[in-house]
């Protein structure tokens, strides 16, 4: 095995459980839904982005609009423009790599190169790759591993989709108790609250996203998740 | 499978590499980022994260209020447990464990 290969595999460790863990609750949901277990193959390795993925599946099933859709990634991903801007010179000189090392920077991907030089003598941009490729290898088998068993097995997976709920749970429980973007935190949660209440649970997305970027704007001035970050 | 369906993958793959693409074609060596762009970078994540719960929840009925009791506690499991262990796997397969389980009990 290449030196590349070994750093590249135990540094992807910690994220092969939650990869393989929640990429089987994708494929499991996908199927629910009743999409061929193959799709969920499909759109982990085309999509490739963990929680906009669980969102897909709801745009799917409800028929949403591609308007809808489009507008609904680009504020789940928008953060992404954030990671490719601070790894702008980590992956200048990545050659032929960089199209693929771009594509494949997730939450996890980013995590795990954003830090850290890889370890001293080894082929950077290969264990860059090594690093992304393989992150993408254990949510698309996990994936494909979940739509597998959710077609195949007699259960009833009703509920299933609960894990949405508790992953977006997790994910502002963690953004709370790091206290640093509260404020923004309620803004959302609060002008979802008031386009629900007025417009209803079919249609209140749209005028949600309107309400948050008006309230992000008028109130830049009082944020204190300020100046730090680059 | 449906048009829509294929199209709908499609726009949400091709938005996302967008997304990710897009600092590498507009900020070559030297430019720098324009502050609202910025601190809209900073501030979204999180706004996006409260809406995307509301989201989420919001087809659950609360009428009367027994038919929210496993969305609720599903949810006070989730938030309590991770504020416990602080482990995500573990919040949310529990979470879902509990939110399975329960409308299974009380249909």
């Amino acid at each position: 095995m290449r030196a590349e290969t070994r750093a590249a595999f135990i540094k992807t460790l910690p994220v092969s459980a939650s990869y393989l863990v929640l990429g089987f609750g994708f494929g499991v949901l996908l199927v629910s839904r009743g999409y061929p277990f193959y799709w969920a193959l499909i759109i982990s390795l085309t999509v490739y982005a963990g929680s906009m993925q669980f969102v897909l599946v709801d745009l799917l099933s409800g028929g949403a609009g591609l308007v809808t859709a489009a507008l609904m990634t680009l504020l789940i991903n928008a953060r992404h423009l954030f990671y490719g801007i601070s790894m702008l010179e980590k992956y200048r000189s990545a050659g032929r790599k960089k199209p693929y090392l771009i594509f494949a920077l997730t939450d996890e991907t980013y995590s795990l190169l954003c830090a850290q030089d890889p370890p001293a003598g080894l082929d950077r941009y290969r264990y860059y790759f090594e690093v992304s490729a393989l992150g993408h290898f254990y949510w698309a088998l996990g994936s494909l591993l979940g739509a597998l068993a959710g077609a195949a097995l007699p259960w009833d997976f009703q509920g299933v989709e609960f894990s949405m709920t508790a992953l977006f749970v997790v994910v502002f429980t963690e953004q709370w108790m790091s206290a640093q973007g509260r404020l923004p935190a309620l803004i959302g949660l609060g002008s979802s609250l008031a386009c629900l209440a007025a417009f209803g649970p079919g249609r209140f997305i749209l005028p949600s996203m309107g309400l948050i970027l008006l309230l992000l704007t008028a109130l830049r001035s009082r944020m204190s998740i300020g100046e730090t970050q680059a | 499978m449906t048009l829509h369906g294929a199209l709908t993958v499609g726009v949400v793959a091709l938005v996302t590499a967008l997304i990710r693409f897009a600092p590498f074609l507009l900020f070559p060596p030297g430019r720098t980022l324009p502050p609202y762009i910025a601190y809209l970078g900073r501030a979204l994540p999180y706004a996006a994260i409260g809406m995307l719960v509301v989201y989420c929840l919001r087809a659950v009925d609360f009428q009367p209020f027994t038919a929210a009791l496993p969305d609720v506690l599903a949810v006070a499991l989730t938030v309590f447990s991770y504020r416990k262990r602080r482990s995500a796997l573990l919040s949310i397969t529990l979470g879902t464990a509990c939110y399975m389980l329960l409308i299974r009990i009380m249909a």
